[in-house]
């Protein structure tokens, strides 16, 4: 490999959120020359603003996911506050049993699920109230801190000689015979061998000039934070149509709900505003957990993430430009990042994933898409 | 032509519209909020006047929205007879009343809201407001924000004991509330402010133990500069608090040394006044999404103007501190005036003429270097183990380290030689980043104690011109209020119904293996999409 010049790298990651800085740290453990690029700071938009989660029996790379988040403060050589097991409580019949319909889900993965009655939930959810019907515990998934884990991934790429330019925005793609050869910046141009596109809501509009459609709707979705409680045993409780979870700190993080569709200019969010969406939260939280009910709500934030048209993630290497490996988690990035990097290290050096079929992950499954589908599905900005 | 198509758990249509609405809100009834909210109904305009006090004890006990300082007397605890005084500290507020003005004491607004950039499916522009049982949302055409300024804490060995305090949390309990339970004060700085704090204090009987200032000349204007001298009031120039040590019930006495060195002052007292300086209470605006910027003249961040008083956003006004400190009471009035004029007359309505008066701010000082200086002055005074914040127990030291938190234990090889300088050589510093690594400024404060210290702090250490600092940004609810409180327990049909945990799309979670056979259409139809883990 040719790029390894100041100006360029073997490859260039475009976007430093957690799926593009796995990536690249997964590349550096391999020895490569890797240069990740980003519009601002590292880990600044949906990366850093979600629910933590850990837990994505859907995915492909829930095997990989599973086995590396113990081992990642380690790995990584910074904390990322993980911490195993979820407790979903239910409380309504309903809820109850969609969780317990999810818990045989899970078994037939092969991973331990307890079904809990109403006693058995709220022993176990200090915080639960009367009203906790049941729930779920899950022995495997998890959670960890977004912001911490996004730093680690970037200090510790940095600490194996990747490089990172923050405030950086890539502005095109220049592509030479079938492949992309450099990425232009206003902070200069850099050279690569090979590309991995992470780059969230704007991947598509990037991608685009070069004749690749990768169909994306970007939406706002919000989360709301406590001040901190004393600790749960275990903090990875949720329900009540919400995800998140109680921090290392004790603060109780949770976010659900309508979400808002809209446009992203090829510079990312412009804003990225709460709403009174704050008060709907709020109020689930509470019944969530009644007995942190006077809990002070701090804080209440918004991230912007990208959906594909079935809600799955892409994850390939193109045919054209070859050298070019696009990842989009379609909103459920963070959990699977550890997984993500190791896949798409083995697409760009091996051109195939070493440990999963990514083969419904492709990105010519939405080849006959037809051009107005965000308009079909109602996926589009209020008007 | 068909109806066109709208997912049915995206937000459009599920904010019901608001409980109530009002012409023109005004939030704050102090000087200028008041002297706007009485002549928007002089001119026949619907008026909602909006201010928190009196606030309650646990409010006061966070230190929000002023710092008290834990100096309250027990009579805060009993609300209807706070709420008695603030109406006789506050004549303009009868006023209000016989006027029609629908007035709204110990109500805070904890948020507002505009379709905007990233937000478009609002019902219209709101106000979110609270009392100590419910919050509700109020619907307006015009906004004026008149929340005042809040206090500036700069912390030195000790500080985070009870006793400490600003200069503006004094004042409300020595006035509006009538409810100051110190008796002998030392007052840090030495401009206007800390002036006419050691002015106040003498006049309600209380002793003032010291005036402290770093620089080595007194700050403040002429005229209460003499009065002070007049008072007996003595200036300790070039001098900074060293310490300040007490007991259960807080400071007892600080020490003060010479800044070019020399023995300590030991003086008895049972509070010490931060008087450096204020902070205009932006965090509304910020909310509101009106655009900020730092300016050394006018305090720190302040809205950015289009018109006299009209912020980036065209609903929203604005007038007296939160604007721009070093308004005079009168010229704040006047400012009030002016934002009624303006918003009465982009909402067409015909305004009485103001009378002309000088708004104009007599030559700005630069505030901030004037804090910086007191920055420097004070982190020569204690080590690295002196607080920064207060809530989250963040170091001097671990803040310029970059340093995890103490619940995460000791750091890793790596982590231990990462610190401000590290992080500095990707990218500028930004105080939002520090804080999620730090915690400094996550508390439930919701920084009003730390936010200008850690970023006169890191610019101090890392040499930088505090501009190149982005602000720490604020986020709903900008006051801390309780989950109970906050929730919208009457919540909108159209919002329970469409409510799902993420995006309720059942095809993101049909198990890998499962697409594409009949297990995913059964899936999707037992679950829908509350399939999120």
């Amino acid at each position: 490999m040719t790029g390894s010049s100041k100006n360029g790298a073997s490859v260039v990651v475009v976007g430093g959120g957690v799926t593009g800085l796995s990536a690249a740290w997964w590349l550096a453990r391999s020895g490569v020359d890797v240069l990740v690029l980003d519009k601002g700071v590292v880990g600044w938009e949906a990366s850093g603003r979600n629910g933590g989660g850990a837990s994505h029996y859907q995915s492909p790379l829930f095997h990989e996911e599973q086995r590396l988040w113990p081992q990642m403060d380690e790995l990584l050589g910074y904390s990322t506050e993980y911490r195993r097991e979820r407790l979903i409580v239910a409380i309504t019949p309903t809820q109850l049993r969609h969780y317990q319909y999810m818990a045989d889900m899970h078994g037939e993965l092969g991973y331990r699920v307890d079904k809990l009655d109403a006693c058995q939930i709220r022993e176990a959810v200090p915080l639960a109230g009367e009203n906790a019907l049941g729930g779920i515990h899950v022995f495997f998934g998890g959670h960890a801190n977004p912001q911490r884990t996004v730093q680690a991934y970037a200090w510790a790429l940095q600490d194996l000689g990747g490089r990172i330019l923050q405030h950086a925005p890539a502005t095109r793609l220049v592509s030479e015979g079938g492949k992309v050869r450099a990425v232009e910046t206003p902070r200069g141009t850099f050279s690569c061998d090979a590309l991995v596109v992470a780059a969230g809501p704007q991947s598509g509009q990037l991608l685009e000039p070069l004749g690749v459609r990768l169909p994306l709707a970007p939406a706002r979705a919000e989360m709301i934070v406590t001040e901190p409680a004393p600790l749960m045993a275990v903090g990875g409780v949720d329900g009540n149509g919400l995800y998140g979870r109680q921090t290392l700190r004790g603060n109780l993080a949770y976010g659900g709900g309508p979400h808002e569709w809209m446009d992203v200019g090829p510079t990312g969010p412009v804003a990225r505003p709460s709403t009174p969406l704050l008060r709907n939260l709020a109020k689930r939280v509470a019944e969530l957990l009644p007995k942190a009910a006077h809990l002070r709500v701090i804080r209440s934030w918004a991230g912007v993430v990208e959906n594909t048209p079935d809600g799955r993630p892409v994850i390939d290497r193109l045919t054209s430009p070859e050298n070019v490996t696009v990842a989009t988690m379609s909103g459920v990035g963070f959990g699977l990042s550890p997984a993500t990097g190791h896949a798409i290290r083995d697409l760009v050096l091996d051109g195939v994933c070493s440990f999963a079929d990514l083969a419904k992950l492709s990105l010519a499954r939405f080849a006959d898409l037809p051009q107005n589908w965000r308009d079909a599905r109602g996926w589009t900005p209020a008007s | 032509m068909t109806e066109p198509v709208r997912d049915p758990h995206a937000i459009d249509g599920k904010f019901p519209a608001p409980e109530s609405m009002a012409q023109i809100v005004v939030i704050g009834a102090g000087p200028a909020g008041l002297a706007a909210a009485l002549d928007c109904a002089r001119a026949g305009a619907q008026v909602l006047l909006v201010d928190e006090n009196p606030v309650s004890a646990s409010l006061m006990a966070d230190d929000a929205p002023l710092y008290f300082g834990q100096r309250m007397t027990g009579a805060v605890q009993t609300k209807a007879r706070m709420i008695e005084q603030v109406f006789a500290a506050n004549p303009g507020l009868e006023e209000a009343f016989e006027l029609g003005i629908d007035v709204a004491l110990g109500a805070y607004a904890w948020g507002g809201f505009l379709n905007g950039e990233g937000v478009r499916a609002l019902p219209g522009p709101v106000v979110g407001l609270a009392d100590e049982d419910h919050s509700w949302m109020v619907g307006f055409e015009r906004l004026i924000v008149a929340s005042g300024a809040r206090d500036l804490a700069l912390g030195f060995p000790g500080w985070d004991q009870p006793g400490v305090m600003g200069a503006n949390g004094l004042h409300a309990l020595l006035t509006t509330y009538d409810a100051f339970a110190g008796r002998r004060i030392v007052i840090l700085g030495s401009g206007d402010l800390a002036l006419s704090t050691a002015l106040l204090a003498l006049a309600r009987g209380l002793e003032v133990g010291a005036i402290v200032e770093t620089r080595d000349a007194p700050q403040g204007s002429a005229d209460l500069t003499a009065q002070a001298a007049a008072a007996g009031l003595e200036i300790l120039t070039g001098h900074v608090i060293a310490r300040a040590e007490g007991g259960i019930n807080g400071v007892e006495r600080v020490w003060l040394a010479p800044v070019a060195g020399g023995a300590d002052r030991v003086i008895d007292c049972d509070t010490v006044c931060l008087a450096i300086g204020l902070v205009p209470a932006i965090e509304l605006l910020d909310v509101l999404g009106a655009k900020l910027a730092l300016d050394r003249g006018r305090g720190g961040h302040v809205p950015v103007l289009t018109e006299e008083v009209r912020t980036s956003r065209p609903e929203v006004f604005v007038a007296g501190d939160v604007a721009g400190l070093g308004l005079s009471v009168d010229a704040a009035k006047a400012q009030g005036r002016m934002a009624a004029r303006a918003a009465l007359e982009s909402l067409g309505i015909a305004a009485t003429p103001a009378t002309p008066s000088n708004t104009t701010v007599p030559a700005p000082a630069d505030a901030l270097a004037y804090q910086t200086d007191w920055v420097r002055a004070l982190l020569r005074q204690g080590d690295g183990s002196v607080i920064v914040c207060q809530c989250e127990e963040v170091t001097r030291e671990a803040l310029l380290a970059v340093r995890q938190p103490a619940y995460l234990g000791p750091p890793s090889n790596s982590m231990g030689v990462r610190d401000l300088r590290s992080l500095a050589i990707d990218g500028p510093i930004n105080q939002d980043q520090i804080k999620r690594l730090t915690r400094a400024c996550m508390g439930v404060c919701q920084a009003r104690r730390c936010r200008e210290q850690v970023a006169l702090t890191l610019a101090v250490a890392a040499d930088v011109p505090v501009e190149t600092i982005p602000l720490a940004g604020y986020r709903a609810p900008v006051r801390p209020l309780p989950l109970k409180v906050l929730a919208a327990w009457d919540e909108a049909a159209a919002m329970s119904s469409g409510w799902d945990v993420w995006f309720g799309i059942p095809t993101q979670w049909t198990p890998y293996a499962d697409i594409g056979t009949d297990r995913e259409g059964r899936h999707a139809e037992i679950l829908g999409g509350d399939m999120h883990l």
